[in-house]
């Protein structure tokens, strides 16, 4: 009698066993299944989707086509990002290893988000230091950092989380380039992280974002910020292998010498409007 | 006090993965009865279903559909022009003409969320009432005077019942993008949209003349229990119809299917509906739904008469109907 309740117990725990052998997330499956997040439910992380050669083939593709009809579907520039970047990620998590710092950052596995971040904290430092100057961004700006959406289509677990600290050292990027979020800012930064990381999407990004620029801001991209963006991403240490959490109260003139970055030769405004 | 109890027990053997051998003979114990069987009392709402491919407690699955179109709604008439390519348009134009309503026919189009076979239903009536009137004016061309005498009385008497659509749908998302539609094609009259589950229907016995039901049917937890309430529903001599994926019957065929609904159709969904997974329960649902000849047993298991199906497209879709004597 008891063997075959045990049985019956042991196919059933097999199914469960299974199920968490695949996705190192136990606590959510303990959680209440009735808001059952299948984040957990196939995969190497949260919010992993296995895909076939041809699907990713298909996504990137597809992602490219729709991100270039609106430019404004992220998720569509994050997919191509996902599904064409397996190279560079390969490359920029080797970098990431070879330096003591990126190492730490590999081990520990920080995420930028507002729920980790000590707004009150930062905005208590001095002018000029990072941690400020960041703040100020993000208000200038009207964004925050919780807008970055998850890697699904990586298939390693080690390299989603490279995609995913780039994804999330954007922002700082425009800071410590001086970068605002208008077209024009964009574009500068993704020139810059195409030199850096050699990301297929950012060098699509950086070919295709000055299409959508008038005459003017075109003229200066050519002139002075696109060579002054292309000279730092080529010369700067490897942005992802910084462990910029514990930098906020570095004064932002410091650490842009350490990443051998020089500031920026025009200063762009920040607008609030959406211009081209 | 019982629900509260079951749900302990539960939140017990999951935590209690780790050392299952240690907890085995105590879980067990603590049940008292034969804790594997699905058909003990104490854990009857732990019988699983399937979602997709994955098997959930059959309380989840409703949720979990109703999740899954929720998200889809807004992008759910071009997602199905993407899939399948335009092709759906003539499954639906096709379960029409199996239909062949005439007018003063009522419909009750289950999970008919979009309005698509209503939209089509009132059309068909319309031209069809087009027709008829069109020949009874051709064969009166020549009428005599106790002829017209005769129209005349009888016109305001005899006004034949108009036709009327129900769609009933479990979900809201779905009921809203459906009514919008209605309001921008202007077709308002006689169609009525009403949120109801296809395992327990709002409406009185022997209402409607037609049951359809169209791509819904393989999302219902009990589909035996959704056949009963269509035969409640209809009016004796009422039809049943449902137009549903299927098994392809061409070995070749079947591959090539299957290559493209696992391989392209979540891809679609990712890209244009920014949702992978709501896509892959979709093709997954597909291949768990019961073959023409399985569904046509429970449809007559549920009480309908000369059930008979008709395979579209290779056997991709394929419409069933049956008849409440």
């Amino acid at each position: 009698m008891w063997s075959c309740v045990g049985k019956r117990f042991q196919r059933l725990n097999q199914r469960h066993y299974a199920l968490i052998c695949k996705a190192p997330c136990v606590q959510q499956l303990c959680s209440s299944s009735s808001e059952f997040t299948d984040s957990c439910y196939n995969g190497l992380y949260p919010g992993h989707i296995p895909t076939t050669p041809i699907q990713k083939a298909l996504l990137a593709v597809g992602s490219g086509v729709a991100a270039l009809q609106d430019p404004y579907r992220h998720d569509m520039v994050a997919v191509l990002g996902e599904t064409t970047g397996h190279l560079a990620l390969i490359n920029l998590r080797d970098r990431m290893r070879n330096d003591p710092e990126g190492y730490t950052i590999l081990i520990e596995r920080p995420r930028i988000r507002l729920s980790t971040l000590d707004l009150s904290k930062m905005a208590s430092l001095p002018d000029g230091s990072f941690g400020r100057e960041y703040l100020r961004f993000l208000e200038d700006n009207h964004v925050t950092p919780d807008t970055r959406a998850d890697v699904k289509f990586v298939d390693d677990e080690e390299l989603a989380y490279v995609m995913q600290r780039y994804r999330e050292v954007h922002d700082l990027l425009h800071t410590l380039l001086g970068m605002p979020t208008n077209m024009l800012g964009e574009v500068a930064v993704k020139w810059f992280e195409a030199a850096q990381t050699g990301l297929p999407m950012c060098a699509l990004g950086a070919v295709l974002g000055p299409l959508r620029l008038n005459a003017r801001r075109l003229q200066s991209l050519f002139t002075s910020l696109g060579p002054w963006a292309l000279q730092n991403g080529r010369r700067a240490r490897c942005v992802l292998s910084v462990f910029y959490e514990r930098r906020w109260e570095q004064s932002l003139e410091d650490l842009r010498e350490e990443l051998n970055i020089k500031p920026p030769p025009v200063i762009v405004a920040a607008s609030n409007k959406r211009s081209t | 006090m019982a629900a509260s109890m079951r749900l302990l027990v539960k939140r017990v053997i999951r935590l209690s993965h780790g050392n299952f051998n240690a907890t085995a003979a105590g879980v067990s114990g603590r049940s008292g009865c034969c804790w594997g069987t699905t058909s003990c009392c104490c854990f009857s709402d732990d019988r699983s279903t399937h979602f997709g491919f994955e098997t959930v407690p059959e309380a989840e699955k409703a949720k979990r559909v109703y999740k899954v179109f929720e998200n889809v709604a807004q992008k759910y008439d071009i997602m199905n022009d993407a899939m399948s390519l335009g092709i759906h348009r003539l499954w639906k134009d096709s379960l029409l003409h199996v239909m062949n309503p005439q007018p003063g026919a009522q419909l009750l189009d289950v999970a008919g969320g979009t309005g698509d076979i209503a939209f089509r239903f009132l059309e068909y009536v319309r031209s069809q009432q087009e027709r008829q009137r069109r020949r009874s004016a051709r064969s009166m061309q020549t009428p005599s005077w106790q002829d017209i005498s005769n129209n005349y009385s009888t016109e305001d008497e005899e006004r034949p019942q108009e036709s009327r659509a129900v769609v009933c749908d479990i979900n809201k998302e779905m009921l809203k993008v459906g009514k919008q539609k209605g309001d921008s094609m202007g077709i308002s009259a006689g169609l009525s949209w009403v949120v109801g589950d296809a395992e327990e229907l709002p409406f009185d016995d022997d209402q409607f003349d037609i049951y359809t039901i169209a791509f819904g049917i393989r999302n219902v937890t009990h589909i035996d229990q959704a056949l009963q309430e269509a035969l409640r529903i209809l009016k004796p001599g009422g039809r049943f119809l449902c137009l549903e994926f299927s098994k392809v019957t061409n070995p070749v065929l079947a591959r090539l299917y299957d290559a493209y609904s696992f391989q392209m159709i979540p891809v679609l969904g990712e890209v244009i509906a920014g949702d992978w997974k709501s896509y892959q329960y979709l093709v997954e649902s597909i291949h768990k739904f019961p073959d023409q000849e399985a569904f046509k047993h429970m449809i007559e298991d549920a009480g309908f008469y000369c059930v008979q199906y008709y395979n579209f497209t290779g056997g991709v879709v394929a419409i069933h109907s049956g008849f409440k004597l």
